[in-house]
């Protein structure tokens, strides 16, 4: 019987953290859910008030039937998928560096974590005036040092540019977390495999690649949740400009620019769907690496 | 062919110096166990070796050819870790297959040699099976397999068995010694265990700081230890060391007697103590009796059906013939 009380005790301690848990994602999910069929145009005079007219599929045939859908899709991909490639790779690079024995090495780990702690929007701006400016930013001045024309990074490179500054604020967590992985590696294994015959790219390739597949998955999917839904960098820089227009930032026009909520609301039903089937690939392959 | 001599090689970490210049003459086909307490440079001596450490100065060489300066991979040797360091990736196959597949070997000789190995081993039925998916006792031979793979000139073993139980361990050194008598093979063995030292080994080598002690085979270690601490360290339970008159009465600054070369009798004897704890094994008796004059209690090994108490006075009598007898230095006297 103790077990009992003690169990729906516990139940009714936890009840308000689920019961807020549950409101902060269901209301907003439902409300989106909602909207998405109904005609809501604040401008044209539409008001809770008053009443929604319900449209049915029509907000959500609009949304990707419109021709900045799919290219926002492909925008969106190309981002992640370029900035988890350079995380994951220049990560796993300087996890072996920072692991090295080296003079001040305390102090060069607290550097490195530093761009994680600078808020998106005041590392993109400084990216865009300090760096990419094509007049006054440190890079135009090198190229000009080197008799090259300055390029404008977030017109006619904006994609990279992005990628480039994205990756920048999460290399830090992917560097952090590889690390630990990397010191938590049995050294007896890297002699054996030394004895054994393989060579330093052998030993990375087949001892310490394999014991990192761990981290590198984690490091893949939290960074995928966050990336997903980068905003604050593309706002600051491009305003969606030059083929920067991710799904997240094409429902904040909508909803925003173009002052429809229906419609923006569809494409954020449509996001959440974009989110799970990336989830599903990633558990799918990841699933196997994290269950050993 | 393996054999390994060293010369005049010293390792310095720092400013500490672990190991002063050290000879060595490691013969084919021997069975080598290097032991001494923790921190006295077994374990350094062995990685010296391996190569996995540099010598600070003095001359490696391997089969005649000088060996200081070659990578570990290249001469030779292959050795077992004391936490077996197996690739927890890889099934066992693939761990065994590893120098070979690093050798660049075909596949179908890799194969052939695997389970040639797996087969000595008793690994067959476990070849596809992940290292983490076995017991302590098949990991170490998974590790054992992979060193038997390269047909190395001389396997290294450093501690291997401190990881097993007591049951296990006893298996495993058999395993071991019957190991080297089929392949013949020069094996370097690293314990702190003098038990294992003196069951395995063709030759001991006892090290205290960084320094050969004794080097010698087990029998001649037990019979006429050089010195006192190789007296202690050798033969269990420990040797007991009487000193000031007891000693002088032999012309020795120190005597050790053995605890199985005391006689312990109630009625007279040549000195008389009170009988501690006993402990009963059943084939022995092992009675700690406290003597006055003596710091710590003097271990006898009887018999197992002596019936002493706690609190009984007894005498002992050492056997005069077994009697070690050390000058103020803690050397052997003749």
């Amino acid at each position: 019987m103790a077990t009992q009380h003690s169990r729906s005790a516990a139940r009714l301690m936890m009840t308000p953290a689920v019961v807020l848990l549950l409101g902060w994602m269901l209301v907003p999910l439902i409300l989106t859910l909602y909207f998405s069929f109904k005609k809501y145009l604040p401008l044209r005079g539409d008001s809770l008030e008053r009443g929604l007219d319900w449209v049915g599929f029509e907000n959500y045939v609009r949304f990707i039937s419109s021709s900045s859908f799919w290219p926002s899709v492909q925008t969106t991909l190309i981002i992640v998928g370029g900035v988890l490639l350079i995380t994951v790779v220049l990560g796993i690079f300087l996890a072996l560096l920072l692991d090295q024995p080296f003079w001040g090495q305390g102090v060069v780990r607290i550097l490195v974590i530093a761009p994680f702690f600078v808020m998106p929007t005041v590392s993109a701006l400084v990216w865009k005036n300090m760096f990419m400016d094509p007049i006054n930013g440190i890079l135009a001045h090198l190229w000009r040092f080197f008799g090259a024309e300055p390029i404008s990074w977030l017109s006619d490179a904006s994609l990279q540019s992005l990628i480039l500054i994205v990756s920048w604020q999460w290399l830090p967590f992917a560097t952090l977390i590889l690390l630990t992985a990397v010191q938590s590696l049995d050294s007896e294994q890297l002699e054996a495999a030394e004895m054994d015959g393989a060579s330093p790219v052998a030993r990375f390739g087949f001892i310490v690649l394999p014991h990192l597949s761990r981290a590198i998955t984690i490091v893949i999917l939290i960074q995928t949740i966050f990336l997903l839904s980068i905003f604050a960098e593309i706002f600051v820089t491009t305003g969606g400009a030059f083929g920067t227009r991710t799904l997240t930032y094409l429902i904040f026009q909508r909803v925003i620019d173009s002052q429809n909520i229906g419609l923006g609301s569809a494409g954020g039903v449509y996001a959440i769907i974009l989110a799970n089937i990336v989830a599903i690939f990633l558990m799918r392959i990841v699933g196997k690496n994290l269950d050993r | 062919m393996g054999q390994i001599t060293l010369n005049q090689i010293t390792k310095s970490f720092g400013d500490v110096q672990v190991i002063p210049p050290l000879d060595l003459r490691i013969e084919d086909g021997e069975f080598v166990v290097f032991v001494g307490p923790s921190g006295c440079g077994k374990s350094t001596l062995l990685r010296l070796i391996a190569g996995l450490e540099d010598v600070s100065s003095g001359k490696i060489t391997i089969d005649g050819k000088e060996a200081t300066e070659v990578p570990p991979a290249k001469r030779g040797l292959a050795m077992v870790f004391q936490s077996y360091a197996l690739y927890p990736h890889m099934s066992v196959r693939k761990n065994i297959a590893f120098p070979l597949r690093m050798a660049g070997l075909d596949k179908a000789a890799q194969k052939e040699k695997v389970e040639a190995a797996a087969k000595v081993l008793n690994l067959t039925d476990y070849l596809d099976r992940r290292p983490g998916q076995l017991s302590g006792g098949q990991r170490q031979r998974v590790a054992i397999g992979r060193a038997i793979v390269r047909e190395p000139a001389a396997f290294l073993f450093d501690e291997p068995l401190s990881n097993l139980d007591a049951a296990l361990r006893v298996n495993m050194r058999l395993e071991i010694s019957e190991l080297h008598q089929t392949l013949k093979t020069t094996m370097i063995y690293v314990t702190h265990d003098q038990v294992e030292a003196m069951t395995m080994a063709d030759k001991i080598v006892v090290l205290q700081a960084g320094v050969i002690e004794q080097v010698g085979s087990p029998l001649e270690l037990y019979h006429t230890p050089r010195n006192k601490f190789v007296a202690g360290f050798i033969g269990s339970p420990k040797m007991n060391f009487f000193m000031g008159s007891f000693a002088a009465e032999f012309g020795a600054a120190t005597i050790g007697v053995r605890p199985e070369h005391l006689t312990v009798s109630q009625d007279g004897g040549k000195w008389a103590g009170k009988v501690g704890v006993s402990e009963h094994l059943g084939s022995d008796t092992f009675l700690y009796v406290d003597m006055d004059g003596v710091d710590e209690p003097i271990t006898v090994r009887s018999s197992g059906e002596v019936g002493f108490r706690h609190g009984d006075t007894v005498h002992l009598t050492p056997d005069p013939d077994k009697i070690h007898r050390f000058d103020n230095q803690g050397l052997r006297m003749a």
